[in-house]
């Protein structure tokens, strides 16, 4: 039972443990070699072989005509091993696991690797490319309109669809009526004869091989509009709205001398500095534009030691544990009382209650979590004008932690209620009645005999709904989005479970840390496991989980 | 259990039926007007003619189909619901399928990494997909540059995704309840000459039928109400699923959407309520038996 769990077969070999049943595979294995091959079996395996075949060779001309030959090679070395796998009569075990163990290792185990090495970065927004990414993000964002630069009329275009295709700026200069088109490879003369100029605006309203794109459609893509700079000799053309533009200067830039960029009006420069993947000025002022580099093991200190981060961590992670014990504590309570309390022989219309009971759990709890949110509204939510309060509900830490328990009960019990009647009727009739027979009380009789059996039944269940609240990512998001925060904490709100405070990290307005979201990812990881680890331990002494 | 004191003799039999029955109702009673009265806040928004939440009482105040029309004519429901559909009930079935055949090896064979492999499936389940998504988002993006059919804004790419985690979400009930099942009824047929593959198919299917049934369903409810993913994946309007959309239906419009969304969640709870009302008494037994034994 308490075999060290590490080591591959140390489940076969584990001596003296039910011997009967480690023989089970030898013969078993020698009865299927004897197996007949039926004409059913050899159809279905030569049609998924085929359709692996198949999908290989869909996916294999992609990946050719990009030159992604690493990933050509994993997609050979895997067809190859699904062909010898399913053509030998060998390793039957790996032929019922290996397709679920593909999606897992591409979708989940890849990702989660990918992330973890995330935590050892700064990844993050104005730490996201390269250094040299970041070079040419700092001077383009520099250009800046000097006194006497040409100014445009602007006209948006494209060579493809309005709502998709690449951006082109079709430019005229007012005083010489030429036009160019200029997009991020640079600027070109357009012929004039191509080129329709309008008298009244100055503007280009069409050219051969363009789509002019109406005021509505560019508007409707003014990011990349602004976005988009087109390099010119002296600077950069940039947008001005959407029908101006102007020919700008590069106020900063960089040399590979110094290894720094400096601003030519101010004349202060910023030195690279490697260790933060920022440029950093003597002062310690940093340009917004940085790349990413390694940073080691200091996120992790960041989050047990820096107190902007560990102690909002700490605090939350206590709410986490409340919120995760008291959805499924509370919603056992009641779900189990209530089954308690409908489990009589003498009750009639116990399926009428059943069939009601369980509505909560069968609705889309999206949707329910929505409406509850629109319930506890201060101003015209249902529950302040049922009662006649004027709660402002998810305003306060505590009743917008209690608001979130309560509807985290009306969408639990209804299960705990189904799975505790289920287990209920699976307890002998006659324990109960020796108890009463014996003089216990009901209430005696319950804690001694009715409530060790509950839990025995349902701790997995318990252990798992425990699991699922630790990180109920949707509980939170949909009522109170981590709310109330505080005014100096705009990071961090009072009823944040660690999963949503990640979230916010990782995607919240203060601009994405992935480096630090993908650190706490770590913590929580490792907390869960732990916390599942000891409980499993305490569960599988009653059970034999791994016969 | 009947604890409640006995009122005096006048009512005296009255009295003895409610405290051994009468109190049983008074409760269920009071637990179904705690389920019920949102669902019943949403019927009455559902069928409130102006639409909007701040006019909707608890108990429906008209009757207008109006919000339903307004639904399918004004924003894409229909579009969400039948991706939803398809995206839910293709993905349930599949991981079903998927570790369903993992837990066969695992309850039934004995090979080197069994105990690794099942330790290391518990472990992976506990870390939470969604925190990769700045990861997974990375790889799908370079799978919408090579296979457009699969990548965002397609139910595929997230059908791919779903199943990534198939074999952690079911893998360790659904080897708890092959256990369940006596070894003797295999052994038997492997002596008659059954292949591994029959004795899945024609034996151990077919016997844990009814709880498969039930892990879809929950597999099934479990992606109607996937959100976080499904929000980085589905952008465009038409492939959005139920959550997606209708999300962004109160997400700006709060006030005045809701009488449109309270009839969304409507229809959207029809399918799921009934497939649950006629699972029921197998969601009792199947998720206690197989509890039971891991």
């Amino acid at each position: 039972m308490n075999a060290p769990l590490s080591g591959p077969g140390s489940a076969t070999q584990t001596p003296g443990r039910e011997p009967a049943r480690s023989g089970l595979p030898r013969t078993s294995r020698t009865a299927r070699h004897h197996a007949p091959i039926t004409a059913t079996g050899l159809v279905a395996k030569v049609v998924l072989l085929g359709l692996v075949a198949g999908i290989a060779i869909w996916a294999a001309f992609p990946l050719v005509e990009a030159g992604h030959w690493l990933g050509l090679g994993v997609l050979a070395a895997t067809t190859a091993g699904l062909f010898y796998l399913y053509l030998g009569r060998r390793h039957i075990p790996a032929k019922y696991l290996v397709p679920g163990t593909l999606f897992l290792l591409a979708f989940q185990v890849l990702p989660v690797l990918f992330t973890a090495s995330t935590a050892f970065t700064n990844y993050g927004d104005g730490h996201r490319g390269s250094k040299d990414d970041a070079i040419v993000a700092i001077q383009t964002s520099s250009v800046k309109q000097v006194p006497g630069s040409t100014e445009y009329a602007l006209t948006i275009a494209t060579t493809g669809d309005p709502a998709t295709g690449d951006l082109v700026f079709l430019l005229s200069d007012p005083k010489t009526r030429e036009a160019f088109a200029g997009d991020a490879g640079g600027l070109r003369k357009l012929d004039a004869a191509d080129v329709t100029v309008s008298n009244l605006s100055g503007k280009v309203t069409a050219a051969d091989g363009y789509t002019v794109l109406t005021i509505g459609q560019a508007s409707g893509r003014s990011d990349a509009v602004t976005a988009l700079i087109v390099p010119t000799d002296g600077g950069a053309i940039r947008a001005n709205g959407l029908t101006r533009a102007y020919e700008g200067k590069a106020a900063r830039a960089y040399d590979a001398g110094c290894d720094c960029v400096t601003d030519d009006e101010t004349g202060r420069t910023w030195t690279a500095d490697e260790k933060v993947g920022s440029f950093v000025a003597a002062d310690g002022e940093r340009l917004t534009q940085g790349w990413k580099v390694n940073v080691g093991w200091k996120n992790f200190g960041a989050v047990l030691t820096d107190s902007n981060i560990s102690g909002p961590f700490f605090g939350t992670l206590a709410w986490n544990f409340a919120f995760a014990i008291g959805s499924t504590g509370l919603t056992f309570l009641l779900g189990m009382a209530i089954a308690l309390a409908l489990h009589s022989p003498r009750m009639r219309g116990t399926n009428v209650y059943r069939v009601l009971l369980i509505l909560p759990y069968a609705m889309p709890s999206f949707a329910m979590l929505l409406v509850w949110r629109d319930m506890f509204n201060t101003d015209f939510g249902l529950l302040n004008n049922l009662f006649g309060l004027d709660v402002d509900w998810f305003g306060g830490t505590w009743s917008a932690r209690i608001a979130v328990l309560l509807v985290q009960l009306w969408l639990g019990y209804p299960y705990m209620f189904l799975v505790a009647t289920g287990a209920l009727q699976a307890i002998p009739a006659e324990l109960t009645e020796a108890t009463s027979v014996d003089g216990a009380s009901p209430w005696q009789s319950f804690r001694a005999v009715t409530l060790p059996l509950l839990l025995v039944a349902l701790s997995p269940l318990l252990i798992a709904s425990f699991a699922f609240n630790f990180n109920n990512v949707n509980a939170i998001l949909f009522t109170t989005e981590g709310g109330p925060f505080a005014p100096d904490n705009p990071r961090n709100g009072a009823t944040d479970l660690l999963i949503t405070y990640t979230y916010r990290l990782a995607f919240g307005a203060q601009g994405a840390e992935y480096g630090l979201a993908a650190t706490v990812s770590i913590f929580i990881f490792a907390i869960v496991a732990t916390l599942s680890a000891v409980s499993f331990r305490r569960t599988r002494k009653q059970e034999e989980v791994y016969s | 259990m009947t604890t409640i004191a006995q009122t005096p003799a006048a009512r005296r039999a009255r009295g003895r039926w409610f405290a051994q029955v009468g109190w049983r109702h008074l409760v269920g009673v009071l637990a179904v007007l705690f389920s019920l009265f949102p669902i019943l806040f949403v019927i009455s928004a559902a069928l409130n003619p102006l639409g909007t939440l701040s006019s909707t009482e608890l108990l429906p105040t008209g009757a207008s189909l109006e919000n339903f029309t307004n639904l399918f004519d004004r924003t894409a429901f229909g579009h969400w619901f039948l991706n939803s559909l398809l995206l839910a009930g293709v993905a349930s079935f599949a991981s079903i399928f998927l570790s369903a055949l993992a837990a066969y090896a695992f309850s039934r064979m004995r090979f080197a990494g069994r105990r690794i492999g099942l330790l290391t499936l518990l472990l992976i389940q506990m870390f939470p997909q969604f925190l990769a998504i700045v990861a997974i988002f990375l790889i799908f993006t370079t799978i919408t540059d090579l296979y457009p059919g699969i990548g965002f804004n397609t139910p595929w790419g997230l059908f791919l995704l779903y199943m990534g985690g198939a074999l952690g979400a079911n893998t360790w009930l659904m080897k708890g309840f092959f256990d369940t099942l006596p070894k003797e009824l295999d052994e038997s047929a492997t002596m008659d000459g059954a292949s591994h593959v029959q004795v899945f198919f024609r034996i151990m299917l077919p016997l844990v039928a009814p709880i498969l049934a039930v892990t879809g369903l929950l597999a099934f409810i479990g992606s109607i109400n996937e959100f976080i993913i499904a929000n980085v994946f589905l952008t465009n309007t038409e492939s959005k699923t139920l959550a997606v959309g209708m999300y962004g239906l109160v997400a700006g419009e709060r006030n005045n959407n809701f009488g449109m969304f309270a009839a969304g969640t409507l229809l959207t709870a029809i399918p799921t309520v009934l497939v649950f009302q006629l699972l029921q008494r197998y969601i009792v037994s199947g998720l206690t038996s197989g509890a039971v034994k891991g």
